[in-house]
């Protein structure tokens, strides 16, 4: 039961400079970003990434919070969650880019149920996502367009991805 | 086989001694020798009582045959260790007429099971209007001494006075439901706490308490004889206390239900503890005890009150009133009274069998176990544990409250009139008790 | 959590928890779509004995909002008047494939029996039963005190520090009774206010202060004055002589709403009666919270459905 780590807290800081710098080059024209995080973690990268992206373009973004528990589609498999809060900053999302932020990429249904809610707020120009660790095993034709680190895993194996702001430490590790 | 020789059983739990029974009677005690023509019943550890007497039955027959019969209730009663029940007058029709209460009497004599006692209605239809027949009652075959409207209250006082001086030419007893109608409209269960917390209307410890108090000066003033069903208050007791000591001529019965259960029970809204009077507090079952330890309270009688599953199986207001008692009866008393000291054998015979006997006018088990009186023996095992469960039971309903509760004691024979009802823990076949209870019956008038 | 039947089993957390999640419903309210899909496939069943229009409407739509698929089943006029039973009905509820039944009966303990007879395995929801509970009232109730008293900022906040003075007919109000657990778990100072014929007996245990007479209480200048509703037969029971010495001696007058201090809140679980317990004055006023405890009953109901019905199977057991 050893884990590894797998990226320390340099390395996610550099991973979520260059996510920042990706974003700011795809974007098209004018359009309007907004980053919203899944929760918890997502959330926690997402306010991140749009402070790296204000720093470089100063009130083109915004940052909320997409909470999707409500959309999940296991929800008869898995005992009963509080949901977390869902913020969609003032401005909306209609017409925005709204890049979706969550901390692992797994099997994709986390993010089919985050754009079955996104669906209910609003109609975006363009959906993104931006994952900080991609481990494979999709079981949904979803691929991301941001990927911090692309970490091939077996399917026994742990990831876990642990922030400052939430778990104290900042690293993301890997255990078999 | 023509008689019968119990071996070994402790009489009245006092000293060790062998019953011979032949026709109908107690032929001898003491140290005895099998005959050939006997059949011998072991009864080493086993106390002798006399065959129990209930003073409250709700045999249900006729018209509420799809819970009791006369069969299935006396069936019931053997198997509790009863040999004789007096039924409650509610059936349908209501028990107000000779051809009534003599059906029902028959109905028993038949059977063979145990004697059945009717219970004559006061009031036609027990609407508490105009008084029944009493006195053609009272002629009839069935002999009929004790008048009840249970299930409801005599609670015009006028009609109550008149009934205990009318009854009281009978040589009869009036068997009071005390239960102060407008006080309990729509009552569900004791009321205090827990009621109120439960939101189900309460059944105030006054409305039965005052209906007493009223009672009994009422008796003394008619200087007739009074019997109060079911005392289930500690004020009720104090009422009956004070009249006793004024020497007014008033008797009390309490339900083995009364002596153990208490109103915590409705907490799960299950029905089968629904029962009127409703089940109290823990300070009114400590009174109870008491007051029949100390002879307050005279006897124990079981209101035996069979409901067909249906009448249970809904939300408590919707459901009907009552519990099965006859065979769960002698356990509690043993459970509650024998075991914590407070009663004898000897004293339980007393407020089982001679002393509600006596209140109904019915004969034969004043000097019970003794030579010449007419053999009505229950075999009881003190040492049996068991946990109490709806297998127990061998009437036609299943209302227990005690599934589930450990009981101490059980019934291993019954002998009622000379004939074996129950041997070894189980009923014997209708067919044998009936045609074993008319060659006695035969033998006796021949 | 399995059912939901009475405010008594609700712990603080639990209690807080429902009212943070029903805050996530009202949040979905005013999204350009209201439906959320977390019930879809699932079976809500209204069993209603009692007519109350308003709590079916709030349950029907609570349970829709969330996807759910709805029966409602009326008793009236149905094979129940024809004397099939709570068993029978609950049996045939259930074998059409309930995963939750919330139930309204009149009688006591209806939803308890439903729940712990062995007869069904579905969830039940008490929607009031007799005059013993009303849970999901009493939850919008705290919802709606909540949201008064703190606003945006209410996630995570119980009920210290609020006065609570409830006024009526607390004998027979279900209503009361649930409140008066909910409110107190939630750290709420509740009083009661009835003349002695309408408090039930052993009222003295419960935790809670009680008055006979309104001025003292409504001198301790309440944060939240509610109202119970007063049947007009109660008085053909003597429990009062009239409607007129009620409205006197217990009715929230003109007068006594006036008397009030700015920020008391004026509750009423509705219907009202105008003139008896409540005069229009306090009705119809901005402190009155009727129209928002209305609102908040759907919030509520959708918190409390999506904690039943929405958990998996095993946490069931």
């Amino acid at each position: 039961m050893t884990a590894r780590t797998v990226l320390h807290d340099a390395d996610i800081t550099r991973a979520l400079r260059r996510i920042a710098h990706e974003v700011l080059e795809s974007r098209r024209g004018d359009g309007r970003l907004v980053f919203l995080g899944i929760p918890t973690r997502g959330t926690v990268l997402a306010e991140r990434i749009q402070r790296l992206v204000d720093e470089i373009e100063p009130g083109t973004s915004s940052v909320g919070s997409l909470d999707i528990t409500l959309y999940r589609d296991d929800l008869a498999r898995t005992p009963t969650r509080a949901p977390a809060p869902t913020r969609i900053p003032d401005e909306g999302i209609d017409d925005a880019i709204v890049v979706l932020v969550d901390d692992v990429l797994y099997s994709g249904r986390t993010v089919r149920a985050a754009l079955d809610a996104l669906a209910d707020h609003g109609r975006p120009r363009a959906v993104r996502l931006a994952v900080l660790v991609d481990r494979g095993h999709r079981e949904l034709p979803i691929r991301a367009d941001f990927v911090g680190k692309n970490l091939p895993s077996s399917t026994s194996e742990r990831v876990s991805v642990r922030l400052a702001d939430v778990d104290g430490v900042e690293e993301v590790t890997i255990e078999p | 086989m023509t008689g019968l020789l119990i071996r070994g059983a402790t009489l009245l739990g006092e000293t060790r001694e062998d019953i011979r029974i032949r026709g109908g009677r107690i032929a001898a005690t003491g140290r005895l020798n099998a005959e050939l023509d006997e059949r011998v019943i072991d009864a080493d550890g086993l106390v002798a009582l006399p065959g129990l007497v209930d003073l409250h039955t709700h045999l249900r027959e006729p018209g509420g045959e799809a819970s009791e019969t006369v069969l299935t209730g006396t069936r019931a009663a053997a198997a509790g260790g009863y040999t004789a029940v007096f039924a409650m007058a509610n059936t349908s029709p209501v028990a107000d007429t000779a051809g009534v209460v003599e059906q029902v009497h028959a109905l028993g004599l038949q059977h063979g099971f145990a004697t059945v006692r009717p219970i004559g209605a006061v009031t036609v239809g027990l609407e508490g209007e105009r008084l029944s027949e009493i006195g053609a009652m009272a002629r009839s075959r069935a002999e009929v001494r004790v008048f009840s409207d249970d299930g409801r209250c005599v609670h015009d006082a006028l009609l109550m006075r008149r009934a205990l001086e009318y009854v009281a030419t009978f040589d009869g007893v009036i068997a009071q439901h005390a239960q102060e109608p407008r006080l309990t409209e729509g009552a569900q269960m004791n009321e205090g706490a827990l009621s109120g917390e439960l939101g189900l209307a309460g059944w105030p410890a006054v409305a039965e308490e005052s209906i007493i108090a009223r009672d009994v000066l009422l008796a003394q003033h008619t200087g007739a004889r009074l019997h109060v069903c079911h005392v289930s208050t500690a004020g009720s007791v104090e009422v009956i206390r004070w009249a006793k000591a004024r020497g007014i001529a008033v008797t009390a019965e309490v339900t083995p239900h009364h002596l153990l259960l208490t109103e915590e029970l409705a907490r799960g809204y299950d029905a089968r503890f629904k029962v009127n009077p409703p089940l109290r507090r823990d300070d009114d079952v400590r009174a109870l005890r008491e007051a029949l330890a100390d002879g307050t309270i005279d006897i124990v009688a079981t209101d035996h009150a069979p409901h067909p599953a249906e009448a249970k199986e809904c939300t408590w207001a919707e459901a009907a009133f009552g519990m099965v008692g006859l065979e769960s009866a002698l356990p509690v008393l043993q459970t509650t009274m024998i075991e914590t000291g407070m009663l004898t054998w000897e004293q339980v015979a007393r407020v089982m069998s001679s002393a509600p006997a006596a209140i109904g006018r019915l004969n034969g088990y004043a000097d019970p176990l003794t030579e010449g009186a007419p053999a009505n023996v229950t075999l009881v095992d003190p040492a049996a544990r068991g946990t109490w469960s709806t297998g127990d039971l061998r009437g036609r309903s299943t209302n227990t409250p005690y599934a589930g509760v450990d009981l101490a004691g059980a019934i291993v024979s019954t002998v009622h009139g000379g004939v074996a009802t129950v041997l070894d823990g189980a009923l014997r076949p209708a067919d044998e008790v009936a045609s074993a209870a008319a060659r006695q019956r035969e033998a006796a008038r021949g | 959590m399995k059912h939901l039947l009475s405010t008594r089993d609700l712990d603080r957390e639990t209690a807080v928890g429902i009212l943070d999640i029903a805050e996530d419903m009202a949040r979905t309210a005013d999204r350009e779509v209201r439906k959320l899909p977390t019930l879809r496939g699932k079976t809500v069943v209204n069993l209603f004995f009692e007519d109350s229009t308003r709590t079916r409407l709030s349950f029907e739509s609570a349970a829709k909002r969330l996807s759910a698929d709805v029966i409602t089943f009326s008793a009236k006029g149905s094979s129940v008047s024809k004397g099939e039973s709570l068993k029978d009905t609950a049996q045939t509820l259930q074998a059409m494939g309930a995963d939750a039944i919330v139930v309204r009966h009149h009688g006591s303990g209806a939803a308890h029996l439903l729940a712990h007879a062995g007869w069904i395995d579905a969830h039940v929801l008490n929607a009031g039963d007799g005059t013993h509970e009303h849970p999901t009232q009493a939850l919008l109730d705290a919802f709606t005190m909540r949201q008064r008293r703190y606003g945006a900022d209410s996630r995570g906040r119980d009920l210290s520090g609020m006065r609570v003075v409830i006024v009526g007919d607390v004998v027979h109000s279900r209503v009361a009774r649930s409140n008066v657990w909910l409110l107190s778990t939630l750290g709420a100072e509740v009083h009661l206010v009835a003349p002695r014929t309408l408090l039930p007996s052993g009222v003295e245990s419960w935790p809670v202060t009680v008055h006979e007479h309104l001025e003292p209480a409504l001198a301790l200048d309440p944060d939240v004055v509610m109202m119970l509703r007063v049947q007009q037969e109660r008085m053909h029971a003597a429990f009062f002589p009239s409607g007129r010495e009620y409205a006197r001696e217990w009715g929230l007058t003109a007068e006594r709403f006036a008397a009030l201090g700015p920020d008391t809140m004026v509750m009423h679980p509705g219907p009202m009666n105008r003139g008896l317990e409540i005069s229009s004055a306090a009705a119809d006023s901005s402190a009155s919270t009727v129209l928002a405890q209305v609102t908040n009953g759907v919030f509520i109901r959708m918190a409390v459905l999506y904690l039943l019905v929405a958990g998996s199977s095993e946490e069931r057991a």
